[in-house]
């Protein structure tokens, strides 16, 4: 019942998209969300921003920096993920390499569809963001165990929610725990005729 | 369950579904009354169930629809439809082949009942007070207008509720936008939530629930209602609801899928019980006063940047902080307008009115008031996009098909359509559309496309000036 690559420690380099409310239509444009599956959506992240009008990459995007080159860790501005319920954007942000997103504040069905992904959302005080934000390339350590994130001489703590946090750690998803609640189910079913 | 604390609309929604309640190690088990379906965010989910060797837990819980990759271009009757783009085409087949193996009943092209997930629920009579909805779809939060906790799910949860019938799911907080005063005339329920989220900004509902209250919101029709809680998702909110009273019980009597006869009877009984008892306490309220919002519209790039139809756009210079005037700096370069300059008069390319926010039969009435007997200015487009089959059917029994037609606008097919422009329906590189949807991100509704957010009414009006307009000019 295993669906998710376990995350325990991610050591990586940030990269850094500093505009605030970056929304689900400028993770992946609605113009790429006609497949069937969830493959190779890396193609299309940030897909208006990063390739230019004749659809070649533009320089100037911050991800094609080469300070941003294997970067696993996103650091984006307040408010990430934004809009639609779209699971394609955490989908094209694993597909592209990212295993983290970084902000002061996620939207929230963002956030859910992030976690049944493996692909950690980590809240951090405004300091420190303002911090991280005007460090593109930084080396960062992610530890979900004692749920901390260094840098430098940093060592910050994030809050994430006990249950994702015990499925990310063992690399279970969702469906397996609720699969387990059907005699519970059956009986709500049952009371409520 | 003890009796003795006042519980709001949503406390009562959320302990009537609770399979198990949550605790500090585990998020409560959530039963999901009705779970909607479309092509898009669902493939990839009935992949997990054959992957699993699992089967739809409740078939008749489900309902599915094809509306955004659906073509709307006009079709006489008897021809044959033919979906160019083969992406869609592929994706709609899937749908088609998932429902037929799952038994899960589905509103193809072919349909009467075909149309946009989040009209056509109401519409049936599915959408009831007291119920959870989802549906992978954020605007999932329209269905709470009838006192139902709707809310718009991922893929992953998608699989879950196909599976089990359940979410897990951390109880949300609550927040109170109780509107006061009668709205002047011209302003409309989309005026209304364009001011709310202006004033409570795009993440200012995040992690809660909203319930709209107060004389204002109790004034509003059903479809108004709508419009106003489909919204609640752009500023942050997972669901927003109101509670059921005579208005919503009217609108559901007879409807196909309500309860009828004695069910009828026992289901209004236990939906006078939902309404929030007095002295519930929200975490939160903002007060609004109806009388004083103006008809709205965006300049930005989120539904959060609106100013009165009169006003002026924002000087990023003004703003309070570093971040903001970024990003209003970075709004008015990608929508091509100058700090100060007036809304009015502002040149426009596209006239969209449709979409889950604004295609109910009284928002093509509103748009058709201001558009009868007039003309679409030259060189704009204006496309008119009913929500479903059955708006359409009513639309035209009306005549209102034939105001758009003789004023030169497109009458066409339901569906999502320029709202999410998955279909084909796009608004060219740096062209201007005032749009009744709800979404005016960049590249929206087309790459390069600049939306402006509007009212049916403004967007009649633009469409009839070829540039932003005040709608109350034109109903005096």
């Amino acid at each position: 019942m295993t669906a998710l690559q376990p995350f325990r420690k991610l050591d990586s380099r940030t990269a850094v998209l500093a505009r605030a409310d970056i929304d689900t239509d400028q993770i992946i444009p609605a113009r790429y969300l006609k497949g069937t599956t969830r493959a190779g959506l890396g193609r299309w992240l940030f897909a208006g921003w990063r390739y230019d009008e004749q659809g070649r990459p533009r320089a100037d995007f911050p991800l094609s920096r080469p300070e941003a080159h294997g970067a696993q860790v996103l650091v984006a501005g307040a408010n990430f993920g934004c809009g639609s319920s779209r699971e394609h954007a955490p989908w094209a942000l694993l597909d592209y390499g990212f295993r983290a997103v970084v902000s002061s504040s996620i939207a929230d069905i963002f956030r859910g569809n992030a976690l049944k992904n493996g692909l950690l959302p980590v809240i951090v005080d405004p300091a420190t963001h303002e911090i991280l934000l005007a460090s593109p390339g930084v080396r960062v350590s992610i530890d979900l165990e004692s749920c901390t994130l260094a840098f430098g001489d940093a060592r910050v703590s994030f809050a994430i929610d006990p249950f994702s946090r015990r499925c990310l750690l063992q690399g279970v998803d969702e469906l397996g725990y609720l699969l387990e609640q059907g005699d519970a189910i059956a009986a709500y079913e049952k009371e409520q005729g | 369950m003890a009796q003795s604390e006042p519980r709001t609309l949503f406390g009562k929604l959320w302990d009537a579904h609770l399979v198990r309640p949550e605790t500090d190690e585990a998020p409560a088990v959530l039963y999901v009354d009705l779970h909607l379906v479309h092509e898009v965010t669902s493939p990839q989910a009935f992949s997990v169930l054959r992957e699993r060797g699992i089967g739809v837990r409740r078939p008749g819980r489900t309902l599915a629809t094809m509306d955004h990759s659906t073509p709307t271009t006009p079709r006489p009757r008897g021809t044959k439809l033919v979906i160019e783009d083969r992406d869609c085409a592929a994706q709609l087949g899937a749908l088609e082949a998932n429902c037929a193996q799952f038994g899960v009943e589905l509103h193809s092209l072919s349909s009467e009942q075909q149309g946009i997930v989040h009209v056509i629920g109401p519409e049936l009579g599915l959408t009831q007070p007291g119920m959870t909805i989802v549906c992978g779809d954020s605007h999932t939060s329209t269905h709470g207008a009838f006192g139902a906790f709707a809310f718009g799910i991922g893929t992953s949860e998608v699989a879950h509720v196909l599976a089990t019938q359940c979410l897990l799911q951390r109880r949300p907080r609550t927040l109170q936008v109780r509107v006061e005063g009668r709205p002047r005339p011209g302003v409309t329920a989309k005026d209304l939530i364009l001011s709310i989220i202006g004033r409570i900004g795009i993440a200012g509902g995040t992690g809660h629930v909203i319930e709209y209250t107060g004389s204002a919101i109790r004034a509003l029709s059903m479809e108004e209602r709508m419009t106003v809680c489909n919204m609640s998702i752009e500023a942050g909110a997972r669901a927003g609801c109101i509670a059921p009273d005579d208005v919503t019980f009217q609108y559901l009597a007879g409807r196909p899928r309500a309860p009828q006869g004695p069910d009828w009877d026992r289901a209004l009984t236990r939906w006078l019980t939902l309404p929030g008892d007095p002295g519930a306490i929200y975490d939160r309220t903002v007060e609004i006063d109806g009388s004083a919002v103006e008809p709205t519209i965006t300049f930005g790039t989120n539904p959060g940047m609106s100013v009165p139809i009169r006003g002026e756009v924002p000087d990023p210079g003004s703003a309070t902080d570093v971040a903001n005037r970024a990003a209003l700096d970075r709004a008015l370069r990608y929508m091509g307008l100058r700090p100060g300059q007036p809304l009015i008069g502002h040149p426009i390319d596209v006239v969209f009115i449709g979409s889950c926010t604004n295609a109910r039969l009284e928002d093509l009435r509103a748009a058709a008031s201001v558009l009868r007997g007039r003309k679409v200015a030259a060189g704009v487009r204006a496309l008119v996009v009913p929500g479903s089959r059955q708006v359409k059917k009513a639309a035209e029994a009306e005549g209102l098909d034939r105001v758009f037609r003789d004023a030169g606008a497109e009458w066409r097919e339901p569906g999502c359509s320029m709202c999410i422009g998955m279909n084909g329906d796009q608004v060219g590189r740096g062209q201007s559309a005032v749009s009744t949807s709800n979404r005016n991100f960049e590249g929206r509704q087309g790459p390069g496309a600049r939306t402006f957010l509007a009212s049916p009414l403004t967007a009649a009006a633009a469409a009839i000036a070829g540039a932003i307009a005040d709608p109350r000019e034109l109903l005096r």
